[in-house]
């Protein structure tokens, strides 16, 4: 089995993009109908999204902070996604932020953090025991964080991410033939160059297109102007560019080698240019600019058993693409030798 | 290493200095006014992108076969190529530092009002250095390509993107009067983006001469 590899890229990318399409969210909280407090009775109505509050027995509600549990009075089931508490608040609270907290059996515990404001000036939140421990933990459940903004398209971390994996794997592929090409001067590294340029390019098309996507449902733009934003269109008018010098020299030995020496001196700088200067600023995308990574919490141990086979899969696919793209290039350059 | 001096080229030099006070004329015609700051500031750089690519396109065409081997032969590949970035450099050195005066001549000084200038104008010659930094090797293989500024500018613009993206960065953080503590660090990452790319060019430049 000399292609193994080529099965399992498909079988990789065919099985972690239908895993990353169904595995369904956490259940978390989305919505509370207030957001700050006042003195006397007061009800909340608290959304929550692929929730089970209707389930099991009624689910405990509290206002919590860092050193007090404040349980709601009574608690109202009104269907799977929806729930109404019945907090008595004292007067004369203020001056803290307290997350609203949903516990139930099934759902396990979900938090809203920062959900409500107790108003300006004025005593802590008290704390009002009303003996809630998790006590059972959730059973497990196969699932993708629930993440405020990104909600379900955090599906798309399988899909965007790898696109960029992949073609920067080509592009150092490229590099690696464009090198070879000025050591060698053998038109076939050329042509191999120019075949993972290529099938790169496709890819990064790709990663512009979903990341376009995701950028105007998280961000609300179809393009903002973020340094990672920048890193992928300088990648892609280089690419571009490439093609154009290849385009514009017609003799083949020193398009080789202009285009070899373009690609290296070009993809040195892109490079630089990717990895040092989102370290220097502010971005949206996560890890930089004091965004949290995404290995740092979101990217839970259940995301990533759907997004490292999804990364390794677009590699070897990637991989494939290009070696198909250079065997049809060679014949149909062997072809051309034949009709002369 | 030898020095190629194209001073006599006067001709050069006075269509570059032409086409700097013509495209700041320009924008003074069309603004009137003062400019917001990162305005005035992205129209600076504007300016002088298009200057450098019209100053920096020549520096390898002017050379006719003969001349070529000549040099070459004399001097070796590399110390061409880094006697072409010097001369590049400077003369950007020159053109940005004049282009500068005639901008705040024509478009005002009310940009500057809380700039920390000295910062400004290390950074206005930083970047013109590093613009003709790395626009030497791509004016060089659009010159062996056979063709002319349209291939220069197409090839050289993502190349010289993350140069001018962090020279705006840093000129825009002068101009705000940020301390130097802060803005070093661009003015760092520049200077190491210049060293690099000369380095690169230093590196690839034997291969391209190679016929």
């Amino acid at each position: 089995m000399r292609h193994w590899w080529k099965l399992l890229g498909a079988v990789l990318v065919v099985g972690a993009s239908i895993t990353a399409l169904r595995v369904p969210l956490a259940p978390a909280l989305v919505h509370s109908s207030a957001d700050r407090l006042a003195p006397g009775e007061q009800a909340f109505r608290i959304t929550g999204y692929n929730t089970h509050f209707d389930q099991s027995v009624r689910p405990y509600v509290w206002l919590a902070t860092d050193d007090a549990k404040f349980c709601a009075t009574t608690v109202q089931v009104e269907g799977t996604g929806s729930l109404s508490a019945t907090f008595d608040i004292p007067n004369g609270l203020g001056g803290q932020l307290a997350h609203l907290v949903v516990f139930s059996p099934t759902d396990g515990v979900l938090p809203l953090y920062d959900a409500v404001w107790t108003g300006d000036g004025g005593t802590p939140l008290p704390d009002r025991n009303c003996d809630v421990t998790p006590l059972a933990m959730k059973p497990f459940d196969f699932s993708f964080p629930n993440r405020s903004l990104l909600y379900e398209t955090i599906r798309n971390l399988n899909f965007h991410v790898p696109m960029w994996f992949t073609m920067m794997l080509l592009q150092l592929v490229a590099v690696v033939y464009s090198v070879r090409t000025l050591r060698s001067n053998s038109l076939r590294d050329d042509d191999a160059a120019l075949q993972a340029v290529n099938v790169s390019l496709l890819f990064a098309a790709l990663g512009l297109i979903t990341g376009s996507i995701w950028a105007r449902a998280t961000w609300g733009a179809w393009w903002t102007n973020d340094t990672k934003l920048n890193g992928a269109a300088v990648t892609t008018l280089i690419y571009l560019a490439y093609l154009v010098l290849r385009g514009s020299v017609p003799e083949p030995s020193k398009r080789a080698r202009l285009a070899a020496i373009y690609n290296i001196f070009a993809f040195v700088l892109m490079l630089v240019f990717v990895m040092v200067l989102p370290r220097l600023t502010d971005s949206l995308h996560p890890g930089n600019g004091g965004n949290p990574a995404f290995s740092q919490y979101d990217l839970d141990d259940q995301l990533r058993l759907v997004f490292y086979p999804a990364v390794l899969g677009w590699m070897l696919v990637g991989t494939w693409a290009f070696t198909l793209k250079l065997r049809l290039s060679r014949l149909e350059h062997a072809l051309d030798e034949n009709d002369r | 290493m030898e020095f190629l001096l194209d001073l006599r080229q006067r001709a050069a030099w006075g269509g570059m200095l032409l086409y700097v006070v013509s495209a700041i004329y320009v924008c003074y015609l069309g603004v009137r006014g003062a400019l917001p700051v990162p305005v005035w500031n992205a129209l600076f750089w504007i300016i002088l992108l298009f200057a450098a690519f019209n100053a920096l396109v020549r520096s390898f065409q002017r050379e006719d076969a003969g001349r070529q081997v000549y040099l070459y032969t004399l001097a070796g590949p590399r110390s061409v190529v880094l006697a072409r970035t010097l001369y590049n450099a400077l003369t950007m050195l020159v053109l940005s530092l004049l282009s500068l005066l005639f901008y705040v001549l024509f478009l005002g000084t009310d940009a500057l009002g809380e700039a920390q200038v000295g910062q400004f104008v290390l950074v206005v010659a930083l970047g013109g250095v590093g613009l003709a930094a790395v626009l030497t090797l791509i004016s060089a293989i659009a010159a062996r390509a056979g063709s002319g500024l349209g291939l220069m500018a197409i090839l050289g613009f993502p190349v010289v993107l993350p140069m001018l993206l962090s020279v705006m960065r840093a000129s825009k953080g002068a101009l705000d009067g940020l301390p130097w503590s802060v803005n070093s660090t661009y003015v760092l990452w520049i200077v190491a983006l210049d060293v690099l790319t000369v380095a690169l060019a230093w590196l690839l430049f034997p291969y391209l001469w190679r016929d």
